[in-house]
């Protein structure tokens, strides 16, 4: 039994106070077990297949393609059941809950998509769930504020700082430190202290197997590139990791740039970040000089986060995979592009990484693009910007 | 040994309310406002967003330091990536040094992270405190314990800061257990509001530590005078309920 990573170079670790230690570790060994157990794969297999309907389909997109002047296929995490990638680590984890004893999960949510993947498997296992998300994120995420509550969670605003994903992490992490010992925190991306990077990682990975598989066998070849939006860093994480040793694929993780990399108002935590502790891991962080943790700015709220995943800083400095960044203002346009081109309207957070390749298409080979979300909970945001019906398109 | 919040509810009050434990404090627990404090529940976290948005730093803290470090030990409580920022904890280590602080409790830092921050604090001849919790195994307890410097906290039940009616039952047991596997005074913190829950945890540990409370008062109460009067009476109700 190999035990689970608690640090990629000198990234990760656990920054948490000493009361949670005691759980990290418990979590830490029941992962290492878990994960090679194959009555527990087996389980996960079948609730994969014919919960969440995965494999999730290789697509490949053809007007796309002949707009960028390259070939395209997309991953369409969309398909998965609840809309977004964020099932596969939900599922996962609140069934390691169940194994490990605990009747009581929580979450924190951004966009709402991990809120929804974490009520559901609640919902599906029997379990209570409790998740925090800040207010300003209850306001443009409407609608999954409303499947949580269909699905019997309880969602619990949080109004400190801006209100956003940063405070809904703090509010989780506080409610674990207090009911520690029923409790299992399911946190949504690979983030957070050890072992929670590398153990959603270790969920997310089936979207990269996949993909490696069907390209493989569409293409007779590995693709060039493979394009993930980057907010805290899980399914990028979980389409790079079965490439990594592939040294001819590059992997290219999208930030959002907000209002500018050069104005204050972004989510750029490893383009314009520093090395720094968030959320009980050292990685690369939004911060002023003082070490105070800056706030966020993202039109997506899945990627209005000043942190990020510490295997991608490990990642950033190794030189494996490159990291760019996109203004709210082309993730907006091509939300309205890739609605029409393929019929997909897509997560804004998602968005972010097709508006990269459509300013870097052309040339050889082809890529394999991580479609991490559909967009159906950002349509009451992007309509109020007055970008619905045709800024892109 | 009282905590407060530098700069809160504002630079004028925060430094009298220092004044006031300067005089009758055994120890001043010094907390640097932080954005996001994990450790802290309602009262303290709202206290460290309220001086930050009056423009409160580190250098508040310091200056605070500073003011009454002479007079009492100081020990800053401090969150990591505060301590790690700029220079790393060498530069903190000597700023804290140079202000007249006695030591530091850094609380998103356990063992397993705390090696080269020791070893920077021991450098310029600064205590890491560490912390041990309810949850903390025996095994782990003991492994705290011998890296100890100044004293060693413990942390009262299972949950962040804040005022508490009741204390746990096995909160005796955690302190006496504490004792035996530390060489440095054991102190005990988290939740403790009153004078009589203070004097009940005083009978078993070396120091008892009133955080949110003392916050809370100094935030109520108004002003500067206002606020080291209130913190100052609590202080002087403790005593006698500790008899010290
Ligand atoms: C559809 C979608 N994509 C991407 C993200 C960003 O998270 P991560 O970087 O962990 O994949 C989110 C987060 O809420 C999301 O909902």
């Amino acid at each position: 039994m190999s035990a689970v990573e608690e640090r990629f170079g000198p990234y990760g670790g656990r920054y948490v106070p000493e009361t949670l230690i005691a759980a990290l570790d418990e979590l830490a060994a029941a992962w290492a077990e878990a994960r090679e157990d194959p009555e527990f794969r087996e389980r996960l297999a079948t609730l994969h297949r014919d919960f969440i309907g995965r494999p999730t389909p290789l697509y490949l997109a053809e007007r796309l393609s002949e707009k960028t002047g390259r070939t395209v296929y997309l991953k369409r995490e969309d398909l998965a059941h609840t809309g977004a990638h964020k099932i596969n680590n939900a599922v996962g984890q609140v069934l390691l809950a169940q194994r490990m004893g605990k009747p009581r999960v929580i979450a924190e949510t951004g966009a709402g998509q991990h809120g929804v993947a974490t009520a559901t498997a609640c919902a599906l296992f029997g379990l209570e769930c409790v998740v925090y998300m800040g207010s300003e994120d209850i306001r443009r995420q409407r609608p999954n504020v409303e499947r949580m509550g269909l699905l019997g969670a309880e969602v619990v605003p949080v109004d400190a700082g801006a209100r956003t994903l940063k405070e809904a992490v703090s509010a989780a992490i506080r409610d674990w430190v207090a009911n520690v010992e029923t409790t299992h925190y399911v946190i949504g991306s690979a983030v957070g202290p050890a072992p929670f990077p590398a153990l959603v990682r270790d969920l997310q990975r089936v979207i990269g197997e996949e993909a490696r598989e069907q390209a493989l066998a569409a293409e007779g070849s590995l693709p060039s590139r493979v394009i993930a939006c980057v907010g805290g860093g899980s399914n990028s994480i979980g389409i790079f990791t079965p490439f990594v040793d592939d040294a001819g694929v590059e992997l290219i993780g999208v930030e959002a740039a907000g209002e500018g990399l050069d104005t204050d108002r972004h989510g750029a935590s490893l383009g314009k970040g520093s090395t720094g502790v968030l959320h009980g891991s050292l990685s690369s962080v939004i911060a002023d000089e003082e070490g105070q943790i800056l706030e966020a700015h993202s039109i997506s709220a899945g990627l209005d986060y000043p942190g990020v995943g510490p295997e991608h800083a490990f990642l950033r400095d190794s030189g494996r995979a490159s990291y760019f960044a996109v203004t709210d203002a082309q993730a907006l346009s091509a939300f309205s592009e890739l609605s029409r081109l393929e019929g997909i309207i897509p997560a804004l957070e998602s968005s972010h990484a097709i508006a990269w390749l459509l300013e870097n298409g052309g040339g050889a080979g082809y890529d394999v693009l991580c479609l991490s979300g559909r967009g159906d909970k950002d349509l009451a945001e992007v309509i109020e910007r007055g970008a619905g019906g045709g800024a892109g398109g | 040994m009282p905590y407060m919040m530098a700069g809160y509810p504002d630079w004028e009050s925060s430094s009298a309310v220092a004044e006031a434990y300067a005089e009758s404090a055994d120890l001043v627990e010094l907390g640097v406002p932080f954005s996001d404090p994990l450790a802290d529940g309602p009262t303290i976290h709202a206290a460290a967003t309220a001086a930050l948005a009056v423009g409160a730093t580190l250098e508040t803290a310091l200056e605070i330091c500073e003011e009454i470090g002479e007079r009492v030990p100081v020990v800053f409580m401090v969150y990591a990536n505060m301590v790690l920022a700029h220079g790393g904890a060498d530069v903190f280590a000597r700023r804290a040094l140079a202000a007249g602080a006695a030591g530091a409790i850094v609380p998103d830092l356990p063992l397993e992270e705390a090696e080269g921050v020791r070893t920077a604090f021991d450098d310029a001849g600064l205590a890491l405190v560490p912390l041990v919790a309810p949850t903390t195994p025996a095994e782990r307890r003991a492994r705290i314990c011998a890296a100890a410097r100044g004293f060693v906290y413990v942390v009262s039940t299972v949950g962040t800061t804040g005022e508490r009616d009741e204390l746990p039952a096995e909160l005796a047991g955690l302190i006496s257990a504490t004792k035996e596997d530390a060489e440095v005074p054991v102190a005990v913190g988290f939740g403790i509001g009153t004078p009589g829950q203070a004097a009940e945890v005083g009978r078993v540990a070396d120091g008892v530590i009133v955080g949110s409370r003392l916050v809370r008062a100094a935030g109520e109460a108004g002003s500067a005078d206002a606020a080291a009067e209130a913190v100052g009476s609590f202080l002087r109700e403790t005593r006698v309920a500790l008899g010290s």
